[in-house]
């Protein structure tokens, strides 16, 4: 009798606290982990995140695994319909081209389209390129070779920037096109932001691409991007809201729009959002996520900055609590 | 009359018993040793096989094992590069640490005090006790900025000239190449291959060795002409598991290789291997063909180690063969 009844104490624990799976992104695991463990303390429900990639992410929502996927790209909204899911906007970041020139140490240098397109197609290969220079006529570049980072493993950071080079460079997009890896034209691969960090860290004349997060955690040079507008705009909280501010979220299209190059006086043009994927035929598990979610959006804001995370506006938050409703998973 | 029956009643008991036993041990040890040794490989090249498919149908055999085009947005997929990248850093890092492993080996053996044994052998097994990660680690941010600005330039200087060999040494030298990459591997792979070696070295019988010293050899002479003669095929056997945990190694050539999917034109250029295109890429695989490419890869691997093993192994049966007649 005393087993029974302690069996089904323990039963009925594991019934009351709730859990919750996610996988996916590795690029917002450090911020899920911050939420779930603040949601746990406040709720007592459980969100278990596996940081497996957006690409395993996907794969395991289309296969409901888990209850929700994250990616760094959005799905489109076929590819959504198909697979009988929801998608909506969870975070922002963005990506940020930094260097470690020695002659001119944290001096912040000018970019524009062409410049990073050109570097990276492996066309401009001295700092004192006539172009660059240019650019940049206060800063006295030096004769050095430029050594190109970029990423070796697959990752949403790569998504985020060959996209914005395949919008603002024909070439690029002609010859190389974007993806969560692309066939480089030059220079070499680390893996993880780390790696890329590291590797710039390390070599003289090195530039590389990595999440705003580490170039801000490792005090590294971060280059102003000439965004659509024609303003060299560098990379914070304000700028990255702007790109998001002006984008055109549709909830009919699943909220597919892409960060990069947004229209905006001070819209920083490399920024990128962090999908989520629900199954819209499973509405209990859907709910289950919603809920965690719209707790995400009333008090987790707080917890992404502390993190550098830029939180959605509220208008986007708004619209993804509309759609849920819409839907039918509301929670 | 009714004992001796019983007897021999439980006698035969205690013999069928033990028959039983014995049969039950011989199948299930049987199964296991099956299991390990043919069905599981047969299982794993199965299953490679199948995930890989869509890609074997896509681009053919010969077609994805020459073509060096890498390009996961055009969904256009060979292993050329990759493959070459393996064999190239298997055999480099081989042909640095055998003289070294075989020299240590020498030396626990022959040369050094006894007291002084057990320290080095017991040194060089600790190597091999390391996780792969920490000598990508030690090789990424030590090793590399000193071959980068240090041992390459040099390099470069003192045999850039140099015909045909000079060749070997041209492009900006990073310290993420062929030549860091396998200089590490070779340190990985130096304690199985000096283990086993020792452990060859010293099933030399000692009255072979006292004949030739009886005989007024040297220590060299010895080594020379007993020693490694008769262990041969041991230090084949050395090698030929130190080329299977080259072939394999993932997590240090990861930092080192540069990860680009090119053959390499020297030593100093940034390269890849199966196993990191593997590690690298599997995850963010977004498309079947991708995923279905990189199993590809992953049977080809398998198919390259088999081979690799498989030869080795011959060249080592044929050495037997010699030094038995």
């Amino acid at each position: 009798m005393k087993k029974v009844l302690l069996a089904t104490a323990v039963f009925s624990g594991t019934v009351l606290a709730l859990e919750i799976t996610g996988a996916g992104s590795t690029f917002v695991y450090p911020i899920m982990s911050k939420w779930a463990y603040e949601y746990n303390k406040e709720t007592g429900d459980k969100v278990n995140y596996q940081s497996i990639g957006s690409g395993g992410g996907i794969r395991q929502a289309i296969n409901r695994t888990v209850d929700f996927g994250a990616s760094d790209a959005p799905l489109t909204p076929e590819e959504v319909e198909k697979n009988k899911l929801l998608q909506f906007p969870v975070v922002m970041g963005a990506v940020v081209v930094t260097y470690n020139v020695p002659e001119i140490g944290k001096t912040v240098l000018n970019m524009d389209q062409k410049a990073v397109c050109d570097i990276y197609m492996g066309k401009i290969t001295k700092w004192n390129d006539p172009y660059l220079q240019q650019l940049n006529p206060n800063v006295k570049l030096p004769d050095r070779p430029i050594v190109v980072v970029h990423r070796s493993d697959g990752s949403g950071t790569t998504w985020i920037f060959t996209n914005w080079l395949s919008k603002v460079c024909p070439e690029w997009k002609e010859k190389v096109g974007f993806g969560t890896s692309v066939k480089w034209p030059t220079g070499v691969g680390a893996k993880g932001n780390e790696g890329v960090t590291n590797y710039v860290k390390r070599s003289q004349g090195g530039i590389g691409y990595v999440e705003y997060i580490y170039a801000k955690q490792n005090n590294l040079p971060v280059a102003r991007i000439k965004n659509r507008e024609g303003n060299f705009v560098e990379p914070s909280v304000r700028t990255m809201q702007e790109a998001a501010k002006n984008a055109k979220w549709d909830k009919s299209k699943h909220f597919y729009e892409v960060l990069t190059d947004q229209p905006g006086k001070d819209a920083y043009p490399i920024t990128g959002a962090v999908f989520i994927l629900i199954p819209k035929d499973q509405p209990e598990r859907a709910k289950k996520a919603t809920t965690f979610f719209k707790w995400v959006f009333e008090k987790g804001d707080k917890y992404a900055q502390e993190l550098q995370y830029i939180p959605m506006p509220e208008n986007v938050k708004k619209l993804a609590a509309e759609y849920w409703k819409d839907n039918g998973v509301a929670p | 009359m009714e004992q001796v029956a019983e007897v021999q009643k439980s006698l035969r008991e205690i013999k069928t018993r033990g028959e039983f036993l014995e049969r039950f041990l011989k199948l299930s040890l049987g199964f296991w040793a099956l299991f390990a040794g043919l069905l599981f490989p047969i299982l794993a090249g199965v299953i490679l096989l199948y995930e890989a498919r869509l890609a074997i149908e896509k681009f053919g055999f010969i077609h994805f094992l020459t073509y060096t085009n890498w390009d996961p947005v055009q969904e256009d997929f060979g292993a050329a590069t990759m493959i070459f990248g393996t064999v190239v850093s298997t055999l480099l890092s081989m042909l640095i640490a055998a003289p070294v492993a075989i020299g240590i080996a020498i030396f626990i053996t022959e040369l050094a005090p006894n007291w002084f044994k057990p320290i080095v052998s017991t040194a060089v097994e600790l190597l091999a006790a390391i996780p792969s990660i920490i000598y990508g680690l030690w090789g990424f941010f030590i090793l590399a900025p000193i071959m980068a600005t240090k041992v390459e330039p040099w390099l470069q200087d003192k045999l850039g000239d140099v015909p045909l060999i000079g060749k070997l040494f041209q492009g900006a030298p990073t310290g993420v190449d062929v030549l860091t990459t396998s200089l590490v591997l070779s340190i990985m792979i130096i304690p199985f291959m000096a283990a086993v070696v020792r452990d060859a070295f010293n099933m030399v019988p000692p009255i072979m060795k006292e004949s030739a010293y009886g005989l007024g050899a040297t220590k060299w002479e010895v080594i020379r002409q007993v020693v490694i003669p008769y262990t041969a095929s041991g230090i084949a056997g050395g090698l030929i598991l130190s080329a299977g945990r080259a072939l394999g190694e993932t997590m240090a050539v990861t930092f080192l290789a540069g990860n680009n999917p090119q053959i390499p034109k020297s030593l100093l250029e940034p390269f890849t291997t199966i196993t990191v295109a593997l590690a690298n890429q599997f995850t963010e695989a977004d498309t079947d063909v991708y995923l279905s490419a990189l199993y590809y890869a992953g049977l080809l691997l398998y198919l390259v180690s088999f081979t690799m093993l498989g030869i080795a192994k011959f060249m080592v049966l044929r050495l037997e063969k010699r030094w038995k007649t």
